[in-house]
């Protein structure tokens, strides 16, 4: 059974939350995030949930009392965005080294400056080496989705990494719209009971987190958390695997639309493939072989799951809502680096959409799509909705 | 570095079991070393009070046995609170033969 309600990323994410049923969710409200821990707050004041929450003093102590609770054997969530996810930055690695499996609501927002609350993905993509997962969401309904499957994944005995769940702030998390949810009972028993690997409270099997290690062994502590990112997408697909199952909602690592027979695609994250599969019907009709590649899973990059769609292509567009200033945008560099690496030599532009907030509408996507079209490619980056 | 572990022999999670400093030979730290006169001492245990880490060994009588040298770090505290000036503190480079 599942019911149908009208509602907005946010609220989906809290709902999840609410269903879920975490034991520690401690965090402190950033636009435009405020609404989980908001909504949240009331299922919590309304006894619906268990949940202990911490309301802290600030992002950094909300991070850290969310890795605490987590080693400790909690099953723990929290949400922010742009400069609240950039305050709790120095615990973000930590949390994947202790192998935490926090699972984190992260609304996209610019970072600062100038002051912006609107929606681009500088903020998670400056923590694209933290150690976490990263998934990135078009729509409400796969937020909400993607929050249950992600305490699975995080949690799971191979993997043990903390997850972002990424969604556009404001496209997607105030945007309301139809999102189908699973009964509690359907989501308590998809996601089970934790299974702590070392949790601080077993005290008859006391161990201790985060000692000193230098020279000696630093080195192999990140090569085990290498070597737990490699377990992800195999887990990733087990999971979806079975939530398809279970909803007939299936999410793999990269979506792909009309790009089997596509000479030219485009690629892209979040929201903004909304606008680029729109643009795909409409070319299609006049007559070009066109296609949008949506990328899902960020960390770890799925690489053989991209050249698989990509190499037929006979050039290629990747958009950007981040810009790495002064070197390539970070999902361009990691597109040819995995064209690169299977052997694959396909012209590809570089576009950059989207900061602030600014628009990204369907004539964008034309834009680059008649850039390759008309075979005006080169590696210079360029930018959609800018005025020069 | 062949005795070091590698990392798939390591505990994950940068954890380690709990009560390894009993392992931990922080005596290694020591530069000034205290040497117990046992003809002076009175026995009052203020040095195995004072001490920050557990390097007075005393008996269950009550009694000072002696320092515990694996772990004493050499901070002096113990020489400074005797009030017989029983402990000496003495430079590591005297006992470099033994």
């Amino acid at each position: 059974m599942s019911r149908k309600d009208i509602t907005s990323g946010n609220w989906a994410v809290a709902e999840a939350m609410r269903q879920i049923n975490p034991d520690v969710v401690a965090a402190y409200p950033i636009t435009p995030s405020t609404d989980i821990p908001m909504r949240f707050s009331e299922f919590v004041a309304d006894g619906l949930v268990d949940t202990n929450l911490v309301t802290v003093e600030s992002e950094h102590s909300a991070i850290s009392a969310c890795l605490a609770a987590s080693v400790s054997g909690a099953r723990v969530m929290t949400a922010s965005s742009a400069n609240g996810v950039a305050l709790m930055h120095e615990i973000f690695p930590i949390a994947a080294s202790y192998r935490a499996p926090i699972v984190f609501g992260l609304v996209n927002r610019s970072l600062g400056a100038p002051i912006n609350i609107h929606c681009d993905h500088s903020d998670s993509m400056a923590e694209r080496d933290s150690g976490w997962i990263h998934i990135y969401c078009e729509d409400g309904q796969e937020v909400y989705d993607t929050m249950i499957m992600g305490v699975r994944i995080a949690e799971h005995k191979d993997v043990l990494l903390p997850v972002f769940v990424c969604q556009d702030g404001f496209i997607t998390s105030h945007c309301f719209e139809p999102v189908e949810f699973m009964e509690d009972d359907e989501v308590q028993a998809f996601i089970g009971e934790r299974d702590p690997l070392f949790p601080l409270l077993d005290i008859d099997n006391p161990v201790a987190y985060g000692s000193l290690a230098l020279t000696d062994y630093y080195f192999e502590i990140k090569r085990q958390q290498v070597e737990a990112m490699k377990h992800v997408e195999r887990v990733y697909k087990e999971v979806a695997q079975e939530f398809a199952k279970k909803t007939g909602r299936d999410y793999p690592v990269v979506d792909t639309y009309r790009t089997d027979d596509a000479d030219h695609i485009i690629v892209i994250m979040s929201s903004a493939a909304g606008a680029a599969k729109d643009t795909v019907d409409s070319l299609r009709e006049r007559g070009h072989k066109v296609g949008c590649m949506r990328i899902r899973l960020f960390r770890p990059f799925p690489a053989a799951a991209i050249v698989d769609a990509l190499k037929d292509a006979r050039s290629i567009a990747v958009l950007d809502r981040a810009a790495s200033l002064g070197a390539p945008a970070p999902l361009f560099t990691e597109i040819k680096g995995a064209l690169y690496d299977a052997g694959i030599h396909i012209p590809t532009n570089t576009y950059v959409y989207g900061l602030g907030g600014r628009d990204f509408f369907p004539h964008n996507a034309e834009e680059a799509f008649m850039d390759l079209i008309n075979n005006k490619m080169s590696p210079e980056e360029r930018y959609l909705g800018l005025r020069e | 570095m062949s005795s070091l572990k590698g990392w798939k022999d390591l505990p994950l999670a940068t954890t380690v079991p709990a009560s390894t400093s009993e392992e931990v030979q922080t005596g290694q730290w020591r530069s000034m070393r205290p040497v117990w006169n046992e003809a002076e001492c009175i026995h009052c245990l203020q040095c195995w009070v004072q001490c920050p880490d557990n390097s007075i060994k005393a008996s269950p009588e009550g009694k000072m046995t002696g320092i515990e040298y694996f772990f004493c770090k050499g901070c002096g505290i113990c020489a400074a609170v005797c009030p017989k000036k029983a402990i000496d503190m003495r430079p590591e480079s005297e006992f470099i033969e033994q």
